[in-house]
């Protein structure tokens, strides 16, 4: 398994440097491109763990559609410029804090957990049709939620981004006016 | 079956596997030297490939406009592309001031190794693909949605409001098609059952899913072609690039080389997704079988499955191309009516329908 | 070939797209001039910053995208076990596509599709 663990260091590097790139870069579109590598370089951890499916998915979801969103409001709006607001001393000194008690958890429950060490190749839990039989079969109602969940994201979406009301009352006026 | 072209491409794959194994004695290096080959010879396909269809592109544009098209460089014209592609090697490449130097210059790489990338699960004939992953079917559209990436990341750096419309609008069309195409991508999985490439094809050797699948199988069919006309950005669906209004599109600042590097994997992109369709509505490398006529299908097996593969494939890029020159370009906003009060609505339907006829077995 | 094709596929598209631009600018003649650098917009010197801000309609399609992406990806271990399961799966992917397709007439009947 000498190649596996190369991989396994290599991709880890990889994830590792550009979720840094990401919080590090001053420019919103660079951290956009840089947390895609990162998407990248899990789904290539997926693939180590012949989790193909779940690899594929990542890169469909994540590094697809949820970052060509991020760039959409990017440039929605205009986020561009590399001048970012100066945030107050106050506000980074919270920042801060909250930051470290973050991670203070986050190092305390990594203490903790049991890390199981799993069968690196012979594991076939990632494969589709698995996985399809047991969603189907075993959880399906929680599958029927998941639509009802995405039908009220879609809603919520257009009531946000769609001021319908608004918009036609003032087209409505500009033509009395003009009238 | 004498399928003798197959046999002899697993042959040759075979006796250079054996003959490197016998003379180089390090397990790693026979098979870092296998690797190096074939990248080569997928450069060698790839390259002539690129040649021929940009001269195929310009020949179908002149049939269809009642012109000659290219003939004067090489014999009817066929070397007028290399000499386009020594014009663009030797031009210099610019870098615009204002833009973001190191994605400017990677976005070319990155829309190249993505449509690279696709290639991986395709069957060219029988046991002759690169890798025949699990889920191939799924594989290829999650790299194609990575294409749209590389192209936002072209029209952001390039410092210039053609550019980033263009992106914007072709990401807004890529993402919006991507829809469709998985739709129809879906309904083939339904009735294979296995989202493999080779499982698909071996599906097939009874009779192609377009002839088998009746009506449901050749609206998705052509939900697919047009859905992935419009992903691929070729005409009617090139808003990116409209050249009346945006110059260029995405790729107006690019020059040379670059720029020569998005036509090369518009041409890689347009081959890929004529093959996916050939491969899941047309049988792949399968010769074309029709019942229990044994002669027939006796002669047919005669001609080898990658002629097959590459005809059928061929087929359709012939399609695609007419599709170029047969419909204006659309707006906008018929562009997003298409897809989302048509397209859409017709393929989630057009889903069930067909796992009825999975289920019940009405297909033939 | 396996999962190393990948690895290849990359270095292969790298390889041929870097070498070509570094070739292309080994032997190309360059020259200096001022103007080269400018955005190329039809010979107009150009006016304000070129990252401008965008339509909110973008986005909007991105959002209803995201959501049918899901459900796509939802779809696909579907469409591999469906034959196995048989109607009991053809009435849950009903259900689910009801429920979507709801929220596609949604969108359409507030006018979340019309562009603009």
């Amino acid at each position: 398994m000498e190649l596996y663990d190369i991989l396994f260091w290599v991709l880890s590097a990889i994830a590792v440097s550009c979720a840094l790139g990401v919080i590090l870069s001053r420019n919103p579109v660079n951290s956009v491109l840089f947390l895609i590598l990162t998407f990248f370089a899990i789904s290539g951890h997926y693939v180590l763990m012949n989790a193909q499916f779940l690899a594929i998915v990542n890169i469909i979801v994540y590094a697809g559609a949820i970052m060509v969103l991020f760039l959409f409001v990017i440039m929605l709006m205009n986020l561009n410029a590399d001048v970012e607001p100066q945030k107050g001393q106050l506000v980074q000194l919270a920042g801060v804090i909250s930051g470290g008690i973050l991670f203070l958890v986050v190092l305390a429950s990594i203490k903790t957990a049991k890390a199981e060490i799993m069968d690196k190749t012979s594991t076939d839990i990632g494969l589709i049709s698995n996985l399809g039989k047991v969603l189907f079969k075993e959880y399906v109602l929680p599958f029927e939620i998941s639509s009802v969940l995405f039908l009220s994201a879609m809603i919520g979406a257009i009531v946000i981004g769609k001021k319908e009301e608004v918009k036609t009352s003032a087209t409505a006026k500009m033509e009395h006016v003009s009238e | 079956m004498s399928l003798f072209l197959e046999i002899s491409f697993s042959a040759m794959a075979n006796g250079l596997h054996n003959w490197l194994a016998g003379s180089i004695s390090n397990a790693t290096l026979v098979s870092v030297t296998e690797m190096a080959i074939a990248g080569v010879s997928l450069l060698l396909f790839l390259v002539p490939l690129c040649f021929f269809l940009g001269y195929m592109e310009r020949k179908v544009a002149a049939f269809m406009q009642i012109r000659l098209g290219p003939n004067r460089v090489g014999p009817k014209g066929t070397l007028q592309i290399v000499a386009d592609t020594v014009k663009l090697l030797f031009k210099e490449g610019l870098t615009p001031n204002a833009s973001d130097k190191f994605l400017f210059n990677l976005a070319p790489i990155i829309v190249v190794v993505t449509s690279m990338l696709a290639m991986a699960p395709i069957a060219f004939a029988k046991n002759f693909q690169i890798w025949d992953i699990n889920i191939g079917v799924l594989y290829v559209s999650a790299i194609s949605s990575l294409a749209v990436i590389g192209i936002l990341m072209a029209g952001w750096s390039s410092y210039n409001k053609y550019s980033l419309l263009g992106a914007m609008r072709s990401g807004a069309q890529i993402v919006s098609y991507e829809l469709s195409v998985g739709l129809s991508l879906i309904s083939i999985v339904i009735l294979t059952g296995s989202l493999r490439m080779s499982d698909i094809v071996a599906s097939q050797a009874d009779g192609w899913w377009i002839i088998k699948g009746h009506i449901p199988v050749i609206i998705s069919f052509v939900i697919f072609l047009i859905a992935s006309t419009a992903e691929i950005n070729r005409a009617p669906f090139d808003l990116a690039e409209a050249e009346q209004e945006l110059t260029a599109g995405f790729h107006t600042e690019y020059s040379g080389m670059k720029f020569a590097m998005f036509l090369l994997a518009e041409y890689i992109n347009l081959f890929i997704v004529s093959a996916i369709a050939a491969t899941l509505f047309l049988g792949g490398w399968m010769p074309f079988h029709l019942g229990n006529w044994s002669f027939f299908n006796n002669v047919m097996d005669y001609i080898p499955g990658s002629l097959w593969f590459m005809g059928k494939t061929f087929l359709i890029i012939f399609i695609i191309m007419q599709f170029r020159w047969t419909f204006p370009r659309l707006r906008v906003d018929q562009l997003l009516t298409l897809e989302w009060k048509y397209l859409l609505p017709i393929s989630m339907v057009n889903v069930i329908i067909v796992t009825m006829m999975a289920i019940f077995g009405w297909h033939l | 070939m396996g999962s190393a094709a990948l690895i290849l596929l990359i270095i292969v598209g790298i390889a041929f797209a870097g070498g070509g631009i570094l070739v292309s600018k080994a032997i190309a003649k360059t020259s200096k001039n001022k103007a080269k650098g400018e955005p190329y917009e039809c010979g107009v010197p150009t006016t304000g910053t070129s990252w401008i801000q965008f339509n909110v309609g973008y986005y909007l399609f991105a959002l209803i995208f995201l959501i049918f992406d899901v459900e796509l990806v939802f779809m696909y271990p579907w469409a591999v076990v469906v034959k196995s399961i048989g109607v009991v799966a053809l009435v849950e992917i009903i259900i689910f596509m009801f429920i979507l397709f709801m929220g596609l007439l949604y969108a359409w009947k507030k006018g979340a599709l019309k562009w603009m």
